[in-house]
């Protein structure tokens, strides 16, 4: 047993799959009750990791311990305290609702009783108390997804993870799944949620870990890396006749890239960046045929963070 | 002593695949209908001795249908994406893979005691040892469910796959196990081939049972069963782990 103050802790997690390195080192830990976003694009090594702190992968190296049980010592002590929600809403379609419940719920030595009223609550809370005899195969995706996460937590976990939860869901499906999850929050159980949803991890997260290429690149909360991402803001602006793009640098524009017949401007400071490309139109007589600025996304804050990490300044555990 | 986590893992687990995997084609076509047509094709238009060949035949009943459960959960699991929930319960590969075990061995036990149920009721097929009869139904259905798990075992997401590979081994084994051919009969390299089968010493359990002709002595047939099944589970958690993830 480690520590019972953080409900994860990961330390030194390594893992390859031939030559690759699939996850390098990666090492955090979670306090009891938060809940904790990991982010990255596809490939970065999101689910290789879920998979090692989930018990499914074995790490080529490092250890995590869950609610202070090791994976490697106490697998199944450490597994009976986490529910998982797997990215596709993986239940059994040949199984009504119930039965998918029923199932997943004597896995965790759930009485018959326990079972049938948690059933209830659930399936109730979840809008499918009506449906709970069909079998799963006649449910919409939404409605999948849902059982999904009952079946996850149907034992009361006291930890949550979440592999791109709401990914694809309709937006009744969405806001319920994340109401119930933010109502689990306040009873105590701590969430560990992967997505590459940034505004979703911004609203729910009260820290999120971002991983590239198999490396965490930043850990902190989502306002600090905010703060981050806002560098990576840019104005997108085609010319006519067109301009060469040298004429554009300069002013708080920090790049200048072109796409198709536009220019991506680079800049921490858009209202003045604006000013600065008006006011080439005007000098060099040409129409700004058109305008729009673009928010930071994941990979444009990706590049600046790995930028940042090999300056040393980004990782505030 | 095995756990509780451990003995409820391999019960719901079991209970699962019997809910799910038993009424699906592949296991109805392979696991009952080809023992069926195997001993329709063998028997119609001959002058044979049912009652002589009938344990043989049980055999061959159990071999199939104990086998035909294990190659087709897993891959099925990881076609239809529940295997990643699977892994995630609170149960380890080792549980999984007694759980799958037992789905097989209790569909094949259940299906070869209707069929020796009907031998005995419309043929006269006697039993002359209740016990020892029971200890190779036992013994076999752990063997050749075990079998049937360890093909699924390197398996990727294919189901139809992993049943071609699993027909390939199999119906080579049910020519060389004295089912056809009394080992009595077989000689030289036939003979030697026949060994090599866990198949032949079912068959030849079940004579000792019935009180056919026998090729061992019952406590040789029973060791090897015992000694195979152990080397197939051993196996099968062996290369589940390896390539648990393959095909996720």
């Amino acid at each position: 047993m480690t520590s019972k103050a953080y409900a994860l802790e990961a330390s030194h997690l390594t893992k390859s799959f031939g030559a690759l390195k699939a996850v390098d080192d990666v090492s955090f830990s979670v306090y009891q009750g938060e809940i904790f976003g990991f982010l990255g694009p596809n490939g970065a090594g999101k689910t290789t990791t879920l998979r090692m702190l989930t018990g499914l992968l074995t790490p080529d190296d490092g250890r995590v311990a869950i609610q202070g049980f090791d994976l490697q010592t106490s697998l199944v002590k450490a597994k009976m305290q986490m529910g998982v929600i797997p990215e596709v809403g993986t239940i059994y379609v040949d199984l009504t609702a119930e039965q998918n419940l029923a199932l997943t719920g004597r896995y965790y030595g759930l009485s018959r009783e326990r079972i049938a009223q948690r059933t209830k609550e659930l399936l109730s809370a979840l809008g499918l108390y009506d449906r709970r005899a069909d079998r799963v195969r006649t449910y919409s995706k939404g409605m999948r997804q849902r059982i999904s996460f009952a079946c996850a937590i149907i034992h009361e976990p006291s930890v949550l993870f979440m592999d791109e939860p709401t990914e694809g869901l309709d937006v009744q499906s969405r806001r319920l799944l994340i109401d119930m999850v933010l109502e689990l929050n306040r009873k105590g159980c701590t969430i560990f949620l992967t997505t590459h949803n940034i505004e979703e991890a911004n609203a729910l997260c009260q820290r999120v870990a971002i991983i590239n290429k198999g490396r965490l690149v930043a850990l902190d909360r989502p306002e600090t890396l905010r703060s981050s991402f806002e560098k990576t803001q840019s104005v997108e602006v085609s010319f006519d006749p067109p301009l060469d793009g040298d004429a554009l640098c300069g002013g708080h524009v920090s790049k200048v890239e072109t796409s198709g017949d536009k220019f991506i401007l680079y800049t921490d400071d858009l209202h003045g960046t604006i000013e600065y490309v008006t006011d080439i139109a005007r000098q060099r007589g040409v129409r700004i045929l058109s305008l729009r600025t673009r928010g930071p996304s994941l990979e444009e804050a990706f590049v600046m963070l790995t930028e940042s990490t090999s300056r040393g300044c980004v990782i505030n555990d | 002593m095995i756990d509780r986590y451990v003995m409820r893992g391999i019960a719901v687990t079991t209970e699962k695949n019997m809910r799910i995997y038993y009424r699906k084609a592949p296991v109805v076509i392979f696991g009952l209908l080809f023992p069926l047509f195997m001993f329709v094709a063998f028997f119609i238009g001959r002058e044979l001795e049912i009652e002589l060949f009938f344990p043989a035949f049980l055999a061959m009943t159990l071999f199939f249908t104990s086998s035909s459960v294990g190659p087709l959960i897993t891959p099925w699991e990881k076609q239809a994406r529940t295997f990643e929930r699977l892994l995630s319960y609170p149960i380890t590969v080792g549980t999984l893979v007694l759980g799958d075990m037992a789905a097989g061995m209790l569909f094949g036990a259940a299906i070869s005691v209707l069929v020796l149920l009907v031998g005995v009721a419309f043929v006269g097929v006697g039993i002359s040892s209740i016990v020892l009869f029971l200890a190779a139904l036992i013994l076999g259905a752990i063997c050749f469910a075990s079998m049937g798990v360890l093909l699924a075992a390197p398996a990727s997401s294919s189901p139809s796959n992993i049943m071609m590979l699993s027909s390939l081994i199999r119906f080579p084994l049910i020519f060389i196990s004295g089912i056809f051919i009394p080992l009595g009969e077989l000689e030289g390299l036939r003979l030697a081939t026949s060994y090599a089968s866990p198949l032949t010493y079912l068959v030849d359990a079940m004579n000792h049972a019935a009180g056919g002709p026998t090729s061992m002595p019952v406590v040789v047939d029973i060791a090897v069963l015992t000694a195979v099944s152990a080397v197939f589970l051993m196996a099968a958690t062996a290369i589940h782990k390896r390539s648990l993830m393959k095909g996720l």
